[in-house]
């Protein structure tokens, strides 16, 4: 049982929440995730851990609303537990110095980027970041993120904030502009897909922190295997960070969909509870 | 051993088991039938949940347990991994003291109820037993009673909880809450040490909770064992992984002594055949975690699973029959068996076999997939099989399985289930950079006492034998549990 200890609305969809964990807040690093089951009926789903504060024992979630456990998680208030939480799990994101990194966060992916953005920051890189959304009330972290990077890029689709377009036009302005050592690209399969892309163009090593499908979260059970250069890998253990210039991206997006029926059916069902 | 022999013997002959051996002819004893464990209705159990085999009724216990001759040299004993005093218990039944059985039972093993139902006696106890060896007639249904007593047990509400030593004082550690670890835990408990276990899941229970279907291995009576190892002092926590949550250098510094790793084989194998990461292409492992431990099939539960019409399982063991029959259940109309060789070379039990027949299970014997296709949305539409024949005996004394050139066909499947093995977990392993393991990522222990290479490392069942049984599991956590004691004991002393 885990306490949530704050709770904050970035946007109607995403929310901010701080979780009690001490054993996990201290053993967590960047790139971690953790794997929660709201409640005695719910699946387990992985979240990347965004943030955790070792000295109040608590790691902090960003999650979007886009079915029934994202909902039904986001619907606790302060004070409500979470049945189970279990983590950290995953490697560990390579911290090293490398120059330049061009970091590249999309929609509820920035959360997890954040630690990573702050690692390499840390370890002495020029950090450029951008964050990119459909509009400007889906960009979250905007502060926390300046802090520690170089350079902050916002890009949205519709251009309601910062600059409109893709990040992948963000991307290649900086790319052509000078040299990038490396880039990191989180958020949906498909924006990483393009974003890598957009890198191996230019031959920039890219790593890719990838969101599948899990249900233990252990190695056990397969359910977020991807093919990464040829071999089948499993996410939860073998990753979730790779070589995202050798992931199987659209493997990687056909396999997120597997349960889109029920997952569409399920979601029309919670619904119907909450009127 | 000797200790062993002579303890035997003393306990063959008290007065009410010699007294109990006279009282009927070895002629009555022998001229008996072996009693037939009851069934589900197989036209009605693969629609639903119940369990298959019902138990023995105690009239047809009573019985069962007079065959049993109470030899003076009980090879059937030899024959059980945790070395359970089998005549003693038959006796006990054989008498009506059907709580006294249950008791000899939790002398040497902690989760009869589990065992009596999955353990594969066929090739332990029952097949070293007097009747198969020198009568040559079968053997008494010794896993029928020990399920018996456990099942009485369990029913009359008068659990009785091993006795446990004073407490030394001393922290263990069991990492995984399988069958290795909870045997070792139960064992460890009983020497009056402190012993918590860490499970990585939500559930206790390990494989007998997320692999072992509800027909076969019910979870309440997982649940009750279970119940009486906390009864005997020992701690659970659980979403709590060694080697990510905490370490285990954390654990020492927190006073645990000595650490007994049973985190099991949950690393699935695929054949690496193209299409394999199809939609709908699931590890056994998935299919049935989704299943049991995630009641994905009880629409109240959020977990979903797909569960098709055609659905091909691939692999020949006792997983195997699991999940296919699991499909059948859920509402397959087909539900097939593919393995690569005959019948007779399956490594399944074979009552699971049998089971499966009457279930209206199609098994696709000499056939193995070498390709899968797929729809537009990257669902698995069809599967491509090759057919084998049998070559000269391979390493594991079964014959090698030959594809034939030129043989391949397709067969329409919506769902395929790989069932073809299980690698040893790599989280403790890797977690642990100077632990010793084999070429296959087992970790390399001495059989004696299931000590690591590292020392206060203790490990056992699957993460050691990379898949195996129940039973075997068990057996190594009792192990283990004696060789941490001794390490254990030895090393409080020297401090």
């Amino acid at each position: 049982m885990n306490k949530i200890i704050e709770k904050e609305h970035f946007s109607k969809l995403v929310i901010k929440l701080v979780i009690e964990a001490p054993e996990i807040a201290r053993s967590r690093k960047p790139g971690h995730f953790v794997i929660i089951r709201v409640d005695k009926k719910g699946e387990r789903i992985p979240l990347t851990i965004a943030d955790a504060d070792e000295s109040k024992g608590t790691i902090t979630l960003v999650i979007q609303r886009v079915g029934v456990s994202s909902c039904k998680l986001t619907d606790l208030e302060v004070g409500d537990t979470i049945l189970d939480v279990s983590g950290p799990m995953g490697q560990a994101t390579h911290l090293d110095k490398v120059g330049t990194v061009l970091c590249a966060g999309g929609g509820v992916g920035v959360a997890p980027l954040l630690p990573i953005v702050k690692g390499l920051k840390e370890a002495g890189n020029r950090v450029i970041t951008i964050l990119a959304a459909r509009s400007k009330d889906l960009i979250i972290l905007e502060d926390q993120m300046n802090e520690y990077s170089d350079e902050l890029i916002i890009m949205t689709d519709d251009g309601s904030y910062g600059k409109k377009g893709l990040v992948t036009h963000g991307m290649e302005e900086v790319i052509k502009r000078e040299k990038v050592d490396m880039s990191v690209v989180i958020g949906p399969a498909i924006m990483m897909k393009f974003a890598s892309l957009t890198t191996k163009k230019f031959n920039i090593p890219t790593v890719a922190s990838l969101n599948t499908i899990m249900v233990d979260g252990t190695g056990m059970c397969g359910a977020c295997r991807v093919t990464v250069g040829g071999k089948t890998k499993f996410v939860c253990i073998d990753g979730p960070e790779f070589d995202a210039h050798q992931v199987d991206f659209d493997q990687m997006l056909q396999r997120l969909g597997a349960y889109k029926d029920q997952e569409l059916e399920a979601y029309e069902e919670y619904l119907k509870t909450l009127a | 051993m000797d200790d062993i022999k002579e303890y035997l013997k003393a306990e063959r002959s008290q007065e009410w088991r010699t007294e109990l051996r006279k009282s009927k002819k070895a002629k009555e004893r022998t001229g008996l039938e072996r009693a037939s464990m009851p069934e589900a209705d197989a036209n009605k159990r693969n629609k639903n949940n119940e369990e298959v085999n019902k138990g023995l009724a105690a009239e047809i216990a009573l019985v069962e347990a007079s065959r049993c001759l109470d030899c003076a040299n009980p090879t059937c004993i030899a024959g059980c991994p945790v070395g359970i005093n089998i005549p003693k218990f038959i006796k006990r039944i054989e008498k009506e003291d059907f709580l006294g059985a249950a008791k000899v039972l939790k002398e040497t093993n902690t989760l009869p109820a589990v065992c009596g139902r999955v353990c594969p006696q066929e090739k332990q106890c029952e097949a070293s037993c007097f009747y198969t060896v020198a009568l040559k007639k079968t053997p008494v249904a010794i896993g029928h009673l020990e399920r018996f007593a456990a099942d009485y047990e369990q029913n009359s509400g008068k659990m009785s909880v091993p006795e446990v030593q004073k407490p030394t004082g001393i922290k263990v550690a069991v990492i995984g809450s399988g069958p290795a670890g909870l045997a070792c835990a139960g064992d460890l408990a009983k020497f009056g040490h402190e012993v918590t276990v860490f499970e990585a899941l939500h559930e206790i229970g390990g494989v007998l909770k997320y692999g072992i279907p509800e027909f076969r291995l019910p979870n309440s009576v997982v649940d009750i064992e279970i119940d009486s190892l906390k009864k005997m002092g020992i701690t659970f926590k659980t979403n709590f992984i060694i080697g990510k949550t905490v370490s285990i250098e954390d654990l020492r510094e927190q006073g645990y002594q000595a650490f007994f790793v049973g985190s099991g084989a949950g690393l699935p194998n695929f054949m690496n055949i193209p299409g394999e990461n199809y939609n709908n292409i699931f590890s056994s492992n998935e299919y049935l975690t989704r299943v049991n431990l995630m009641n994905a099939a009880n629409p109240d539960y959020d977990t979903p699973v797909f569960s098709g019409n055609n659905v091909a399982v691939i692999g020949g063991g006792n997983t195997a029959m699991d999940s296919v029959r699991t499909a059948k259940r859920l509402g397959a109309e087909r539900a097939m068996i593919i393995y690569r060789r005959s019948r007779e070379e399956m490594p399944a039990r074979v009552e699971e076999v049998k089971h499966a027949i009457e279930e209206e299970i199609e098994f696709m014997n000499l056939h193995s997939p070498v390709e899968y296709f797929a729809d537009k949305n990257g669902k698995v539409n069809k599967m491509r099989v090759q057919k084998m024949e049998l070559g000269e005996p391979d390493a594991s004394g079964r014959r090698r399985p030959i594809p034939l050139e030129g043989s391949e066909f397709d067969v329409d499947v919506d769902t395929v289930i790989v069932s073809v093995g299980v690698s040893p977990n790599p989280l403790i392993p890797s977690a642990l950079p100077e632990l010793e393991v084999t070429d296959w990522n087992t970790i390399e222990v001495n059989p004696e006492n299931m000590q690591s290479s590292i020392p206060d490392i203790f490990a056992g069942g699957d993460i050691v034998r990379g898949g195996a049984t129940v039973i075997l599991a068990m057996g190594d956590g009792r192990t283990a549990a004696e060789g941490m004691h001794k390490y254990v004991t030895e090393k409080v002393k020297a401090n």
